[in-house]
């Protein structure tokens, strides 16, 4: 059987949770298993009765004290259980920043390796993920008998193709001996004083950009366009914009008419910030930069010669 | 405190990539290399973490084909006390977990209070070395951190969550952290330190004679990824570039 591992917090869904149980739906039909599916918490009837309303075969609730909040030494003992108690073969959970901090462990104390990451799978089951930063796709193929671990890239499957039915839910008793990681309240820095998502134009930057002292360039088409500034990781780790302008998997996820990316080479962590955009354009020297996958338009050249030609265009445009 | 942290040499960012004959690999034959970012703030973090206790050992751990050491001396021209490279020359054809049970087989002895490492690599981006490591060594285990706090016995430390969230996490010692870029500012090394390199002890272990495991999994291809749309590419010199954009941006997605 697939077994989809659910993720919540707080009582609230994470919304890859419901992906990756379409794609375990989907896999089911391809692989002719059984679908279930677990949920976890100190308090799960709520979100298993929403659960059990999809066609899934069975739902099990994994209750304890010590799932109240998320640890990597919680989540591992009960899902060690789990799996050992219901042997699925596959085993599918959402590639979320929780699935990175506990599920290698949980594969390692299976033997296993955990097929992280993977943004599709093809016939074999073979499970195809990115490396060099989207650069190159890799085909993957488990070596061992199941379980087998799959964690699920955002965009992999389609929430909305998820099938309605009716399931039995189940609970699962797990032992949790220790957690060691004490965790606190999660908190936001700062206030969020730019909204990016409600932004219709964004005129994004990255790594291509050089040096600090080249931004007003792509300040000066943003003003031009009447975009707000974004950009990718590097930059607002190096200090050079605000956190709170990122985009990307641990900065905001936005969905503009249109997302102009200069000198962004497109990284899985940043396209699923913006992947979801109207229409995106990219500018970038390297013709062969992930951008250009998910790009509608691609301008290939050095943005300094192409930004301000392309600011002074917009200026005459608009006058 | 000892720290040890793990540090991996991957081909420079901007590199054009193009596959081994075999399909299983990149030609690497005319790459340059660096140190794996996020690793390069581990490593500047545990000399940070040292600096600021006033005590304590940081030793640098690498796995890798020869040309790694290349890498090793940068750190230990940075500061690190020591090193330990284990020889290892296709690194790629091991899945995480064969590669952690290497790491951990030299890791163990050492038994540090603190191991960190990039949450991940540029080439392989499991993101998985660190955690699998954390396991094998019965260590506790936080990742993608912002902020190191020592405590008695314990560690403090913030954690990134997704969307803006952050967290405090306290686990006792010996822990594994994998590192997020950004949490530091690096240094470079001073010529002293480079001097100074050249005495540290740098000891290398053969991956062959440490106890790895059997593949738990199979890379069978690498390849180019198709296109998930149809871009339209917009040619010509840089002004016509932009003319034609414009007309774009105005007629098609009408938001001049």
């Amino acid at each position: 059987m697939i077994l989809v591992i659910m993720e919540q917090n707080a009582g609230a869904w994470h919304k890859m949770s419901w992906e990756t149980l379409a794609g375990g739906q989907q896999l089911g039909q391809t692989l002719g298993l059984p679908v279930t599916a677990a949920v976890l918490g100190s308090q799960t009837a709520t979100l298993a009765a929403e659960l059990a309303t999809k066609a899934l075969d069975k739902v099990y609730t994994v209750e304890h004290a010590l799932l109240e909040h998320y640890t990597a030494d919680g989540h591992t003992a009960a899902l060690a259980g789990l799996i050992a108690a219901t042997q699925p073969t596959l085993v599918l959970f959402p590639h979320t920043y929780q699935v990175r901090d506990f599920g290698p462990k949980l594969a390692t104390r299976l033997d296993r390796v955990l097929l992280s990451d993977v943004v599709r799978v093809s016939e074999g089951p073979t499970f195809v993920r990115q490396l060099f930063q989207g650069k190159l796709n890799a085909d993957l193929r488990p070596a061992t008998p199941a379980p087998h671990l799959v964690s699920l890239q955002a965009g992999a499957y389609r929430a909305d193709t998820l099938a309605a039915g009716s399931a039995p839910v189940e609970a699962f008793s797990p032992t949790i001996d220790a957690v060691r990681q004490q965790p606190e309240a999660p908190f936001r820095e700062s206030s969020r004083a730019v909204d990016l998502t409600a932004a219709d134009l964004i005129v994004s930057v990255g790594r291509g950009i050089k040096e600090q002292e080249n931004l007003p360039l792509v300040e000066d088409l943003a003003k031009a366009l009447g975009a707000e500034l974004a950009a990718s990781r590097p930059i607002c780790d190096s200090g050079w914009l605000p956190m709170e302008r990122q985009v990307g998997s641990s900065g905001q996820t936005v969905s503009p008419k249109v997302y102009l990316a200069v000198g962004i080479s497109g990284a899985i962590q940043h396209l699923v910030g913006m992947k979801g955009a109207k229409a995106i354009v990219a500018i970038n020297k390297d013709p062969h930069a992930p951008i250009f996958e998910v790009a509608d338009y691609g301008l290939v050249g050095d943005l300094f010669d192409i930004v301000p030609a392309l600011t002074e265009e917009i200026r005459k445009a608009k006058a | 405190m000892k720290i040890i942290v793990a540090i991996k040499q991957v081909p420079a960012r901007d590199s054009q990539l193009r596959l081994n004959a075999a399909a299983k690999w990149i030609d690497d034959s005319d790459l340059t290399f660096e140190i794996n970012e996020p690793d390069a703030y581990a490593l500047e973090e545990a000399l940070q973490l040292k600096e600021k206790l006033g005590t304590g050992e940081v030793v640098a751990l690498c796995l890798g084909p020869e040309r790694a050491a290349s890498t090793i001396r940068e750190a230990l021209a940075k500061g690190a006390d020591r090193a330990i490279h284990i020889v290892c020359e296709q690194p790629e054809a091991l899945d995480p977990l064969a590669i952690a049970k290497l790491l951990a087989a030299a890791v163990g002895p050492e038994a540090p209070d603190l191991l960190l490492t990039g949450l991940q690599s540029d080439d392989l981006g499991s993101g998985q070395t660190g955690v699998i490591l954390a396991e094998l060594l019965g260590a506790s285990h936080a990742t993608i951190i912002m902020e190191v706090q020592p405590q008695a016995g314990a560690i403090r430390v913030k954690r990134e969550l997704e969307d803006g969230w952050f967290q405090y996490i306290t686990m006792p010692l010996p822990a594994v952290l994998t590192i997020q870029s950004g949490l530091n500012r690096l240094r470079y090394a001073t010529l002293m330190g480079i001097k100074k390199a050249k005495t540290k002890e740098l000891r290398t272990l053969e991956a062959a004679a440490l106890a790895g495991g059997a593949p738990v999994a199979t890379l069978d291809k690498v390849y180019l990824p198709d296109r998930q749309k149809q871009t339209l590419m917009i040619e010509g010199t840089p002004k016509e570039q932009a003319a034609k954009l414009v007309e774009k941006l105005k007629f098609e997605m009408r938001v001049l």
